[in-house]
């Protein structure tokens, strides 16, 4: 095979394009697959989500509510992966966010605008903080951080369950594990007759734009791409690879943390089960920075993406039964395809001599 | 003693499995983070089959199957696509968890006729865990997984194809992570639940690691798990220490372990070209 082609290091934009979109359609067809397999026609299903998502402005809006949190992480992750830290503790860092939110919301006595900022903070402290240990352990002790960011999810997960059973339990909740409603001020206002925090969602716009900028046009971002790019080199070039995995570490893990802010004050306005608050957002936030291509900007149109697989998700709980799952199987399967996909673009067709 | 003996147990057999399949696949130069997807298709599709044909053993068969089939997914897009291993393991973990979970909806709530002895599942486990032990480091065989795991342009100059030999890890790998699921779903439950796998699979990819690679340091490593389940089960409902601190231990241990075993031993102990693609003919 090897001897028609030949490898192409820098595959120019269409044809990144074209191969990502035959591996999303080919996933598409695999999901249906599956749905076919519970019992459901995958026609039916399709006709169900685009009626459910395009067919009206509350279920367009569920799209974006969803690609909120993924935007966030997502932009954060494209700057991690970029320097090759490979960060897949987003989902704990996602709930140490949203209990540290939750700490402000409940027990400062901060309110209105400031205490707002106070719960961000507070959440991208938090994301920040859990994301450090990996990246404290990969340079000091040589850990890898895709096992220990992997692990620090359980453990985050557990910490939680344990201040909604435990220390911060509401007085009004009785038989529930979780904590009282926030008050009124650490409630984010939404747009009317959809569930769109518009805060975190500007947030979020904001910041993958200041990221592209920092990525293409600052020193930390020059060091960031060979650090990815070279390590050996960087070396050479007298680039501390600490100082680059530590800030991508503090801003992949605070972005998340931002999200999980987002998600308690947004959507729950209250801490709850961890299952509840994050629907798997750090995973699928994984294959948004893939789709993105290490891109802060580009993880706009991707986060829709997935977004939209999230909201289809719903859609075909409400309407035909199924169960939630449905959203693990597709993103499973489109980031087979889309890493499946790779060598076919990274190669082209050798030209005769 | 023999009270404790009995707790510990039954958590042994679907970690040591599972590890031991890990420990194939990444002898061999595939890391494969998909086990707890490996798992979960396995403990449905042994379910499954048990359940409609009410032959439990039966159900073994298919979970070995499918497991492999699970394995051998991955092995394509790791070892022929040369894709990155990490992100496709994650892939597979996220589309066997899932898949499981949508298809295993009909089975929540079903029972078996008979469930399999969970002692068997131990026996198999403690043996296989001495048997490839035997393998890896006294047969030629396991010199040649050991070495495509370690310099696979090596193993290519002597003729022998490390595409096969990937394939095979990675599909036994699958296969026993399979096993350990039917243990879950014939044995120990026995019966079909979403999340039955519950982080096993994770524990058993951290365990490769804490026994450096080696098959009876997976049995120690799976005993020593088996105490912490113990203790996390036994204190429960102890007002003194909340019980999510002890189900987060096994995970903290994980880290702890790591911290401290790269800092005594070195990197040295994990087989050199572990998750690097393979390309006959590259330099």
């Amino acid at each position: 095979m090897m001897r028609f082609l030949e490898p192409d290091l820098n595959p120019p934009r269409y044809k990144v394009a074209l191969v990502s979109s035959v591996a999303l359609i080919l996933a598409a067809l695999a999901s249906s697959l599956v749905i076919w397999g519970f019992g459901v026609n995958p026609l039916e299903a399709i006709g169900a989500i685009l009626k459910g998502t395009f067919g009206d402005w509350a279920g367009f809006a569920e799209i974006i509510r969803r690609a909120i949190p993924l935007l966030l992480i997502g932009a954060g992750l494209s700057l991690a992966f970029r320097a090759k830290f490979f960060n897949i503790g987003a989902e704990g860092q996602l709930l140490m966010g949203a209990a540290c939110a939750g700490g402000v919301a409940l027990f400062s006595p901060l309110s209105g605008a400031v205490g707002i900022i106070a719960m961000f903070a507070a959440g991208f402290v938090g994301g920040a903080l859990w994301c450090w240990i990996p990246a404290f352990l990969r340079q000091r002790l040589n850990v890898s951080e895709i096992l220990s960011t992997l692990m620090l999810n359980y453990v985050a997960t557990f910490l939680l369950l344990w201040l909604i059973g435990g220390p911060w339990k509401g007085k009004t909740v009785f038989g529930y594990n979780r904590s009282d409603p926030f008050p009124d001020w650490a409630i984010l206002p939404l747009i009317p007759g959809t569930y769109i925090h518009w805060i975190t969602l500007l947030l979020g716009l904001i910041l993958s734009v200041i990221l592209q900028i920092v990525l293409l046009r600052s020193r930390f971002g020059y060091e960031l791409q060979v650090v990815g790019g070279n390590p050996r080199a960087a070396q050479y070039a007298g680039i501390s690879s600490s100082k680059v995995i530590f800030g991508v570490a503090l801003i992949s893990g605070g972005l998340a943390g931002l999200a999980g802010v987002g998600e308690v004050a947004g959507i729950h306005n209250r801490l709850l089960d961890p299952s509840q608050i994050s629907l798997g957002y750090g995973f699928t936030a994984i294959i948004v920075a893939w789709l993105a291509r290490g891109n802060p900007l580009t993880v706009i149109l991707s986060s829709l993406l997935m977004g939209f697989v999230f909201a289809s998700g719903d859609v075909l709980k409400l309407n035909l039964g199924m169960p939630t799952k449905v959203v693990d199987v597709i993103s499973g399967l489109t980031l087979f395809f889309l890493i499946g996909s790779e060598p076919f673009m990274l190669l082209k067709r050798r030209k005769k001599v | 003693m023999n009270e404790l003996l009995s707790a510990i147990l039954p958590t042994v057999p679907p970690i040591l499995l599972a590890t031991l399949g890990e420990i194939y696949a990444e002898r061999s130069g595939v890391a494969n983070l998909g086990v707890e997807g490996m798992m979960a298709l396995g403990a449905l599709a042994g379910f499954a089959l048990a359940h409609s044909s009410g032959n439990a053993w039966l159900g073994i068969f298919a979970a070995l199957l499918v497991g492999g089939l699970a394995g051998m997914l991955h092995a394509f897009v790791a070892v022929t696509l040369r894709a990155n291993q990490f992100v496709s393991g994650l892939a597979l973990s996220l589309f066997g968890v899932g898949t499981a979970g949508m298809l295993g909806k009909r089975f929540e709530g079903a029972t078996l006729e008979q469930a399999l002895p969970e002692s068997a599942f131990l026996v198999i486990a403690v043996v296989l865990a001495g048997l490839l032990w035997f393998h890896l480091y006294k047969t030629r065989g396991g010199l040649i997984l050991r070495s495509s795991g370690e310099n696979p342009a090596a193993v290519d100059v002597l003729g022998i194809d490390v595409y096969r030999v990937r394939y095979g890890a990675v599909i036994f790998g699958g296969m026993l992570a399979g096993l350990a699921g039917a243990y879950l779903s014939l044995a120990s439950q026995p019966s079909w639940t979403e999340n039955i796998t519950g982080g096993l699979g994770w524990i058993a990819v951290a365990l490769t690691i804490f026994a450096v690679w080696n098959p009876i340091g997976a049995l120690l490593g799976s005993l020593f798990f088996g105490v912490l389940y113990y203790l996390a089960f036994r204190l429960q409902g102890n007002p003194n220490i909340p019980s999510e601190f002890l189900r987060m231990a096994p995970y903290l241990l994980v880290i702890i372990a790591l911290a401290f075993g790269s800092r005594s031993r070195g990197r040295g102990t994990a087989p050199e070209a572990l998750g690097l693609g393979y390309a006959r003919g590259e330099r």
